[in-house]
């Protein structure tokens, strides 16, 4: 098809840099506060070009925190919340992935049920069952542990359905194959399911580990030591200030650093599943 | 090496579906042993019951002298050839090779070995660095064959590894197999719907129907005698013309009033009994003249290059003639068919059973 109305695409780019601005521009904003003092910010003379405070501002904010606010570093934040987002992404994905490979590829009563068990799952995020699932994570004594903060969210059904989908599409005959090479149930997991499903996993690592990286409500509830502290919580944190002004340089601070984990993550996932997905050829 | 016992094998699906009813057949030590039949048939059933993939309901599996009924695929020491070849794509071709030795714990240098003779037989060492999605679709089917190969089988399956290959490729294919399996002298049983390569490459022809076998031979047998309409029919193209005809006497029927002789026709027939006649296309003599003939009314001509094919009727039946191009003018409208007494084949129209000299 050739197309050549030059005032149309004109009208499709301005839309889309409009978008894009939209989207962008508290981002920048937010990015240009982390580089002023408390007091520019405070008097509002802060202007759109980056101030010269950038390097202090973020050494306070990675290795000291707000020590009138919260008191916790937001390095340490950053910590916590980088193990539980790989906590809860790679579990997701190891306990999915096993399910997944049960319910397509092994033959066992009530197949069928499991598998719709684990679909009706869907309907049950975290908030809905919030009150149980607190009472057994403080029955079992992981209040304020990295186990209570991972274990209760990585049971995904979007996960197993992902991957039942993808185990669907792989034909029977490589799994005749390799039961006549020899390969046994594990075998053929290890050595053929996993290597070709590293597009699936790569999206799915992506989705969740930005759902748990944003994790906020379980985290709140669950944590009580500051040390604990995952870094969207201490945002909130410096923003309720009682006594003090917010810091807001700080804050922003924090906000740009809470953005670049989950940015990097799709910049450097990205990339390899779109690789997959060109080559992938079954 | 070992040859393959069935003895009658049975396969029952759920909702007491009878895909294979009953099925014994013995596959000598190094022949190769085509399986042919429609859709549906059981081929791939009887295949795949041999291989291990399928369980059996009922009968026997022997490979040499043991019953394989309980032994898992990869204890059988079978190795299988499928339609569309199930390489692994994201191994390279030669851990697509060397991958079933490796879980049997061959030492690395037999592997590579192996795996470099395999290539070196089937031409693909240029590639044995390559992933299967950069191989075209007979490289990709050497490639599985070579997967085959390394593991030194008992026996060798094919289930239509040509099918998924273009006309001209699947003929050299063909070949290439047909030479392989001698050079190696591998019990190879190989599952089809072309009956061009049952005849081909078969030492011992399987024509199956409904689950069952319709005739067990050599290829020639098969096709000179063939024992059910439906051999008949399936083998051999065009495929066998079909008339209705009725016993006059001893080595003679009618064909719409046209008496004709025949050779091999069983004794004590009754007389005006119905009979079906069989002709095939390539044996019977457009414009000839002879003791007996059939007379034919034209309606369009093939052709097909060296030979020319006659639609028409005789006898109220439809009919094909095969004849050598320039023999026979193409708007011939009326054609007198010379019928040599040995070429023709009886069958009974209630059981379908050949109805020659028993």
């Amino acid at each position: 098809m050739v197309e050549n109305r030059p005032f149309g695409n004109f009208i499709a780019y301005l839309t889309l840099a409009l978008g894009v601005f939209i989207v962008a521009f508290p981002v920048y904003v937010a990015f240009v506060a982390s580089t002023y003092d408390s007091a520019t910010i405070s008097n509002g003379n802060m202007s759109l070009i980056p101030g010269d405070q950038a390097p202090v501002n973020y050494y306070r904010t990675l290795f000291e925190g707000t020590a009138r606010t919260s008191g916790q570093s937001v390095g340490g934040m950053m910590v916590n919340s980088f193990i539980m987002a790989m906590g809860i992404a790679l579990g997701k994905i190891l306990i999915s992935i096993l399910s997944a490979f049960a319910v397509v590829y092994f033959n066992f009563p009530f197949r069928k049920t499991a598998f719709w068990i684990i679909f009706i799952t869907l309907m049950l995020p975290v908030e809905v069952r919030i009150y149980p699932t607190y009472k057994i994570v403080a029955d079992l004594g992981m209040l304020d542990t990295y186990t209570g903060l991972i274990l209760p969210l990585i049971a995904s059904a979007t996960g197993t359905l992902l991957f039942r989908q993808f185990f669907m599409t792989i034909p029977d005959e490589l799994l005749e194959a390799s039961k006549i090479d020899g390969a046994g149930a594990f075998r053929f997991f290890k050595d053929t399911l996993v290597p070709l499903s590293v597009t699936t996993i790569a999206a799915l690592f992506v989705i969740q580990f930005i759902y748990g990286w944003n994790q906020y409500l379980w985290p709140l509830l669950i944590t009580t030591k500051s040390s604990m502290q995952t870094i969207v919580i201490g945002i909130k944190q410096m923003l309720t200030t009682q006594d003090v002004l917010t810091e807001w340089q700080i804050a922003m601070t924090t906000a740009v650093l809470a953005m670049l984990p989950p940015v990097l993550v799709v910049i450097f996932m990205q990339r390899l599943f779109v690789k997959g997905l060109v080559e992938t050829e079954k | 090496m070992a040859g393959v016992t069935l003895d009658t094998v049975r396969k029952v699906y759920a909702g007491n579906v009878e895909a294979v009813k009953g099925v014994s057949l013995g596959i000598e030590d190094g022949s190769f042993c085509v399986l042919v039949g429609p859709s549906g048939c059981g081929k791939s059933t009887l295949l795949r019951m041999i291989a291990g993939l399928e369980t059996i309901s009922g009968g026997e599996v022997k490979i040499g002298n043991r019953v394989v009924n309980q032994v898992e695929p990869a204890d059988r020491d079978i190795a299988m050839v499928f339609q569309n070849y199930a390489l692994y794509p994201h191994m390279s071709v030669y851990d697509n090779m060397a991958y079933g030795l490796k879980n049997r714990g061959t030492p690395k240098d037999e592997i590579e070995k192996r795996v470099k003779e395999a290539a070196r037989i089937l031409a693909i060492e240029p590639f044995l660095t390559r992933k299967p999605r950069a191989l075209s679709g007979g490289q990709r089917q050497r490639v599985a064959m070579g997967r085959a190969i390394v593991r030194k089988p008992q026996v060798f399956l094919f289930d239509e590894p040509l099918s998924n290959l273009d006309a001209k490729l699947r003929v050299q294919m063909r070949v290439e197999i047909k030479r392989l399996q001698r050079a190696l002298g591998v019990t190879s049983i190989y599952v089809t719907h072309d009956q061009v390569e049952a005849m081909t490459l078969s030492d011992k022809l399987v024509v199956m129907s409904g689950g069952q076998i319709e005739q067990v031979g050599t290829p020639a047998e098969v096709y000179r005698r063939p024992e059910t309409r439906f051999v008949a029919t399936f083998i051999g193209s065009p495929p066998m013309n079909i008339l209705p005809g009725t016993v006059e006497g001893p080595g003679r029927v009618s064909v719409g009033g046209q008496s004709i002789a025949v050779t091999d026709m069983r004794d004590g027939l009754t007389p005006g009994s119905a009979i079906e006649v069989g002709l095939r296309p390539e044996d019977v003599q457009a414009g000839g003249t002879g003791a007996s003939s059939l007379s034919m009314d034209v309606d369009f001509v093939e052709e097909l290059g060296a030979t020319q094919l006659f639609h028409g009727k005789v006898a109220g039946a439809e009919f094909v003639v095969q004849a050598s191009t320039g023999q026979i003018a193409a708007d011939t409208r009326k054609l007198t068919l010379a019928v040599d007494p040995a070429n023709v084949h009886l069958f009974d129209p209630q059981t379908t059973k050949r109805l020659g000299r028993v």
